[in-house]
């Protein structure tokens, strides 16, 4: 097939903030995840554990709690002080309350979802009604001295137990009194330390549990305020605990990194006496488990290095399948990276900047394997650094290299980047046109003609770049149909003829932006798409959902082509369903039109069209077996899947020219190394 | 209930067995520890075996010329081993002890009977003129004068008991057809005298007692088949002479119209004594066995038979019954339970019914039971278990005709001409894979071996050592195939077996190596030796001493060289350290390279590498080092040529000889100058590969850093996809 040259890039400093908090949408399909710099991310369980939105973070907008409410509105709260609600069809926060107690700790919904209550600074309690279109303040509970770190309602709504420091209350609703105290460290002889209640649950027994920063769970009779059990489970803070719907188990994080899972297990085979076992010990994590949740199926816990680990629960699995395997997800799954092949230029999407980088090259060539001399270094053109305190939500490199956008939740910026031998002069583009924003992708036609901006609503606007450094708002796309979901990926064919669009709905649309109107929409197909691209030759759009699915869609025809039919009637491998990580980028070859280049984090793979697919019972990944073979062999041996998985993990992957890739990654080792020290444990043997 | 359980072979008592060198076994003791006992043949050797490894563990031997007269027994107390030789020479040693010369000798005043050594108490001695003394008091005075009290009476039997924490010893006379038990209360240091009741026409053949509730109760076994018992009470005041022991009859030794001539007994428990003995049926021929009786309900309880004969001894110790059976010392387990009428009837019924065993003993397989073995030839082999059952089973009638061919034909060629044997046994062999052709092949080598043993002159050379290159054999299902070879000195079928047998002991291991050792170079020239091990690496015509050969590579530095120069050494031991030429021919050295290639158990051969004369363990040890300098010289440490030995079976036997070996190496002048040169050797290796370690670590260090260059933040790579 050929050899490549391959740029393989490690100076995209992305350290991913740490996982802050974690809510279970309550009998839905979705976990909310807040991080530490005020990231909220959307995953959904049915889409194979897709993260299908994010909402950017904000300087002054930390995230300490995060609840589902009346059905799939979605509330959190912060050091800020304020209750923010999230509006997950526009991705950005809908409105903010002021929760008038100081920073707030700690958040708790009701069982049906109509009340919020807070747990603040001041060690105030107090309750907010949740009503359609916000939130209202509804009244002050009991307020005791100590701020409320952690909350928990009493599954009948009626009592809220509250976590502060030394110290645990019982609040009853209806009259407000707190209705109990217990002193969490009266058992502890002669400690000077304060015990901190870092998480606490109710349960429908009237057991309250408790994890503290002793490295206790406990659990209460708050009717009498006694100790039923107390499980050391830590020599450091026991920092999180979630209890699954059915209350029969419950998982906790600790500082160590370590989470363990209690089961409420009868005493004997049979009985009716039942008792909280620590069972199953689990060590993901480097760093703090500052979040974790129970869903029906398994066990979730997020870390401050910044990694979601899904844990299945063997037992309620009845197959082997997607849900079974362990994830861990480190990086975001849309892409950060943006290419400017042309000019081989990359630009790095941080939080709060961008990094503009110029490839080295060589003028050498090599064998499989080898690394060439590089005869011009790679070099760090630009640092664009956003002002303001919002994140950034997307942004791109024009092919030519001369135009960079980016946007945030509420600005939208265009650069003309000029070179001028060495030097690099950057430019702001004035009177940009005003758009709604925030905008969620942004796409350069490939003659860096015009600039697509996938917006709200599932809307798309086009416009228009003018030289020597201008733009106007050429025209905006809706679906027929109407949508309320943004658009989030977008892809345009290199004739400049075709837009392809992806919105929270999933529904793909096409325009044809020859004629300005909306040309045909790709059957639906009930999964996440998490790329898609359309192929410089023949205008077909490839298509990779989250379940590993792969289509083509030939767009003149308006219909799947015949080897996407093919691929269909055959199945793909296992293997490579069995993936646990999506697509998040598709490159074309043109010089080769039957090669399609697909990468997700731990693999690349060039998808020939033109080799018989591989049956299950033959080698995925057979790359290293075909490289021992002699060449009249191998022949036989060849299958559409080329794999290569030397680049891990892999953030972005483009194809540069005929055989020049660019490969970007993130060694993890070089995150851990921005991380603060974990808390030190001694190990044996060292 | 009492039940034989499964039988195993502690050691053969052939020639070839190692122990009893034929004579048979004078006696066994129990040994220092449990599970441990003391063989003392009819000869000079003595014997430690641990009971459940069937593993000897330590061999005693007197000189030339004398004898063994007085089983060997064991202090308890000390853990020493005390032994009379020539009916008056004490010596006392210790398991360390390896030389029997060396060690501490009394010469005493008066012929010893027996020594009887006490759990909790010392030994007691018992002359053979009725006196009795204790081991200390005769250690303080070897020479005091014995008095003799039996005047001209034979002692037949003596026991030994602890009576209050005193020893008290009895003994049985006889005179012109009397018989008379002698009382010992050595604490009183008073003696009875009493007289056996007289029975007519029957006479005592054995005794055995036990002593209980100050009574020792004494059985005995009389010629009539029956077991009397004797009472005889400790604490006797009175000092009438020759008080007359009234008996009665506790069991009459009959069953079914079949009497059992018993030859000896012990007793079991309480109600169960086990005889040995021959059980003859009216108009048949008589068979040994042994038995289990009841003796509350004079039931005959289990019974097996021992087809190939034993020596009419028995003892029993730990809840094992030890046995002669044929040419091996057998071991079999029992279980003995409490009576009751209606097991002890039970059994009666089926007495018939032989004992089950879930072992085959090989050894077991003699002509006539070879052909029964063979009828049920298929059982045999796949269910083991049932083996004794069949093979006993010898009134059985079914008899298939097909696989009866084997059997009969072995048993028609029994008396055959050797080569229309061989040509059958040929033709048999060529036949196709019948079931259990393993077995049938295990057969008919045991047929060729008792045919060889049987006629001194018939050495089938050719035909065994073609099916042993043929087929797979084990030792187990030849044991005497070894033994044979080792007799014929047949080095050539020795060399076969040890390379291709799986499971050959370190006893037969040994006296392979030894044979090996002791045949001449001359001898071996003329002999057919398989040579593919040593032709690599020999230098065949090593008279050629001009043949120069580079310098040894690995481990050699010209300070070593040097040194050698310096040291005067002889011509022949500087070439020798020099490692240039093999000590021995390369037919000898295809010997032993079989043995170091044999697979061993550094304990079990240890012992016996100990009996290896001195000059023979040099000249191993020499070969051995040449063997090493060999190696080394190539950097990989393997030496050319198939079954070559490797370096650690080198390395290992070496370190065992040496082991074994130790003090006489350190006296042999010869062995100085090899063992020096081999430590310079070693020194010098030992050196070689710490420089090497230490090359190692950096190497290791260099490694790394290169490692962490390859980390940058930006490379060009050339990938390939194909």
């Amino acid at each position: 097939m050929g050899e490549f040259e391959v740029h393989r890039v490690r100076f995209f400093g992305l350290v991913p903030a740490g996982v802050r908090c974690l809510a279970c949408q309550p009998r839905g399909g979705r976990l909310a995840l807040a991080r530490t710099d005020g990231t909220v991310e959307i995953y959904n369980f049915a889409a194979n554990y897709f993260q299908e939105k994010v909402i950017p973070g904000h300087e002054a907008r930390s995230v300490e709690a995060l609840c589902w409410a009346a059905g799939g509105r979605l509330f959190g709260a912060g050091l800020g002080g304020d209750i923010t609600e999230y509006d997950l069809a526009r991705l950005c926060a809908a409105r903010a309350l002021d929760g008038c107690g100081g920073p707030i700790w700690s958040m708790a919904a009701n069982g049906g979802g109509t009340q919020l209550a807070i747990g603040c600074e001041d060690g105030s309690v107090r309750l907010f009604q949740v009503v359609p279109g916000g939130i209202q303040f509804e009244r002050n509970l009991d307020r005791r001295k100590g701020r409320i770190l952690c909350l928990s309602w009493h599954p009948s709504g009626t009592h809220i137990a509250a976590g502060s420091i030394d110290i645990i209350r019982v609040i009853n609703v209806s009259s407000g009194q707190t209705v109990q105290r217990i002193m969490v460290n009266y058992h502890v002889q002669k400690v000077k330390r304060e015990c901190i209640v870092w998480s606490i649950a109710f349960l429908s027994s009237g057991t309250v549990v408790t994890s503290d920063s002793f490295g206790r769970v406990q659990f209460w009779d708050w009717d009498r305020g006694t100790l039923l059990e107390s499980h050391t489970v830590s020599t450091s803070a026991v920092l999180s605990l979630a209890v699954s719907e059915n209350e029969d188990s419950i998982v906790v994080g600790t500082s160590t990194g370590a989470t363990y899972q209690f089961q409420l297990l009868p005493v004997k085979m049979g009985s009716l006496e039942k008792r909280w076992v620590r069972t199953k010990p689990f060590q993901h994590h480097t760093h703090d488990v500052r979040a974790v949740a129970h869903s029906s199926t398994a066990l979730i816990s997020g870390g401050l290095d910044a990694q979601l680990v899904i844990r299945p629960l063997m037992e309620k699995m009845q197959k082997k399948g997607y849900d079974a395997v362990l994830r861990k997800f480190t990086f975001p799954h849309r892409r950060l990276v943006s290419c400017a092949r042309k000019a081989r230029l990359l630009l790095f999407q941080f939080s709060q900047h961008l990094e503009l980088w110029r490839l080295g090259s060589t003028d050498e060539t090599g064998k499989d394997g080898e690394v060439l001399p590089l005869c011009r270094m790679p070099e760090h053109l630009v640092q664009l650094k956003s002002k303001g305190p919002e994140h950034i939500y997307c942004s791109c490199v024009s092919p030519c290299g001369s135009w960079v956008a980016y946007s945030t939740a509420s600005r939208f910026h265009l650069y003309r980047v000029q070179y001028e031998g060495d030097g690099v002069s950057i430019e702001k583009v004035p009177k940009v046109p005003k758009l709604l924003l925030p905008a969620y992708q942004l796409q350069f036609s490939s003659d860096s003609g015009s600039l697509f901006v996938a917006s709200h609503q599932g809307s798309v606007h086009v416009l228009q770049l003018l030289e020597p450094g201008g733009c106007k708002h050429l025209r905006t796309f809706r679906p027929p149909s109407g949508s309320s979901e943004a658009v989030y990926l977008l892809a345009s064919s290199a004739d400049g003829h075709w837009l392809a669009t992806v919105g929270g709905d999933w529904v793909i649309h096409v325009y044809d932006l020859k004629c300005f109107k909306h040309h045909c929409t790709v059957p639906t197909y009930s999964c996440a798409v998490t790329a898609l691209a359309i192929h410089p030759v023949t205008n077909n759009l490839v298509i990779a959902y989250s379940d590993q699915q792969l289509f083509e869609f030939s767009i003149p025809e308006k219909q799947y082509t015949a080897w996407s039919r093919t691929v269909q009637n055959c199945g793909l491998h296992k293997a490579w369903l069995e993936r646990d990580s999506p697509i998040t980028h598709i490159a074309f070859n043109p010089k080769n039109p039957s090669h399609i280049l697909l990468h997700d984090i731990y693999m690349f793979c060039v998808l020939d069209k033109s080799l018989p697919l591989p049956d299950n019972n033959t080698l995925l990944m057979n790359q290293s077996t075909l490289k021992q073979l002699p060449e009249t062999a191998r022949q036989r041996q060849l299958h559409a899947f080329k794999i290569c998985k030397k680049f891990q993990p892999l953030l972005f992957a483009d194809l540069l020219d005929e055989n020049c890739l660019v490969m970007v990654e993130r060694p993890i080792m070089d995150i851990k190394t921005q991380l603060p020290l974990p808390i030190q444990q001694k190990k044996f043997g060292t | 209930m009492a039940a034989l359980c499964e039988s195993f072979t502690l050691c053969g008592l052939g020639p070839s067995g190692g122990v009893g060198l034929g004579g048979g076994l004078l006696a066994l003791e129990p040994g220092p520890d449990p599970d441990h006992v003391l063989l003392t043949d009819r000869g000079r050797t003595a014997t430690l075996f641990k009971v459940s490894d069937h593993k000897p563990l330590g061999c005693w031997s007197v000189k030339h010329g004398q004898i063994i007269t007085c089983p060997v027994v064991c202090n308890f107390e000390t853990h020493e081993y005390i032994a009379v030789h020539n009916d008056k020479v004490l010596r006392i040693w210790k398991n360390k002890d390896i030389n029997l010369d060396k060690v501490f000798k009394a010469t005493l005043s008066a012929d010893v009977y027996r020594i009887h050594s006490l759990p909790n108490g010392g030994p007691v001695v018992l002359f053979k003129g009725g006196g009795v003394r204790t081991l200390d008091v005769l250690l303080e005075a070897p020479q005091q004068k014995i008095e003799n009290v039996i005047s001209d009476e034979v002692i037949k039997w003596s026991e030994a008991f602890t009576e209050g924490q005193y020893p008290v010893l009895i003994f049985a006379t006889e005179k012109d057809g009397d018989f008379f038990v002698y009382v010992q209360k050595l604490k009183m240091n008073s003696l009875h005298k009493y007289k056996l009741e007289q029975q007519e026409l029957s006479k005592p053949l054995n005794f055995t007692a036990y002593i209980k509730n100050h009574i020792i109760t004494l059985l005995c076994l009389y010629s009539n088949d029956s077991v009397y018992k004797v009472l005889i009470p400790l604490h006797q005041n009175t000092e009438e002479e020759e008080q007359i022991l009234s008996k009665s009859l506790l069991l009459n030794l009959s069953v079914s119209g079949s009497v059992l001539k018993g030859t000896s007994f012990v007793v079991v428990d309480k109600d169960h004594i086990a005889v040995l003995g021959s059980l003859a049926a009216s108009g048949e021929e008589s068979k040994e066995c042994l038995t289990i009786w009841n003796t509350k309900f004079q039931t005959l309880q289990t019974l097996k038979e021992l087809p190939l004969g034993t020596s009419g001894q028995l003892w029993c110790y730990e809840e094992k019954f030890f046995f002669t059976h044929g040419k091996v010392l057998t071991v079999i387990m029992y279980k003995c339970e409490t009576s009751s009428l209606a097991a002890a009837v039970g059994k009666l019924k089926d007495s018939q019914t032989p004992d089950v065993s879930p072992f085959v003993n090989w050894n077991t397989l003699g002509d006539e039971e070879l052909v029964v073995s063979l009828q049920s030839q298929q059982s045999v082999a796949l269910k083991s278990e049932s083996g004794m059952t069949l093979r006993s089973k010898r009134n059985t009638a079914e008899v298939q005709p097909d696989t009866l061919s084997v059997g009969q034909l072995l048993l028609n060629l029994k008396d055959a001409s050797t080569t229309v044997l061989e040509d059958e046994l040929r033709q048999l062999m060529s036949k196709a894979q019948m079931p259990d052709f393993q077995a049938t092949i295990g057969c008919v080598i045991t047929a060729l071996i008792n045919r060889c043993k049987t006629n001194p002159n018939y050495y089938p050379r050719n035909f065994l050592l073609q099916i042993v290159q043929t087929r797979d054999l084990s030792y187990s299902l030849c044991p005497d195939l070894m033994a044979v070879a080792l007799e014929k000195k047949d080095v050539h079928l020795l060399q076969i077996c040890l390379q291709r047998f799986p499971d050959i002991p370190e006893e037969i291991t040994y006296a392979c190596l030894k044979v090996f050792l002791s045949i001449s170079e001359a001898y071996l020239q003329r002999i057919d030796v398989n040579l593919e091990s040593v032709i690599c690496y020999i230098d065949i015509e090593f008279n050629d001493k001009e043949v120069k050969t580079e310098i040894v590579e690995n481990g050699f530095n010209a300070e070593l060289e040097q040194d050698i120069w310096d040291t005067e050494f002889t011509k022949e031991t500087h070439l020798m350290a020099d490692g240039e030429f093999c000590p021995v021919g390369p037919q000898k050295a295809a010997l032993l390279n079989a043995v170091l290639h044999s697979a061993y158990s550094d304990t079990f051969l240890l012992p016996h590498l100990k009996n290896l004369p001195a000059q023979q363990a040099v000249l191993f040890l020499r070969y051995l080092y040449y063997l090493y300098v060999k190696c080394s010289e190539k950097i990989n440490t393997t030496l050319p040529g198939i079954r070559s030995p490797t370096i650690n079976q080198i390395m290992d036997w070496m370190c065992l000889l040496l082991d074994a070996h130790f003090t006489v190496m350190v006296m042999l002048p010869e062995a100085k100058k090899l063992l020096s040169s081999l430590h310079k050797f070693v020194r010098a290796q030992v050196r070689f590969y710490s420089e090497l370690n230490k090359i190692e670590g950096s190497l290791r260090e260099l490694q790394r850093l290169n490692h962490q260059k390859d980390c940058q933040t930006y490379s060009i790579e050339v990938l390939e996809l194909i």
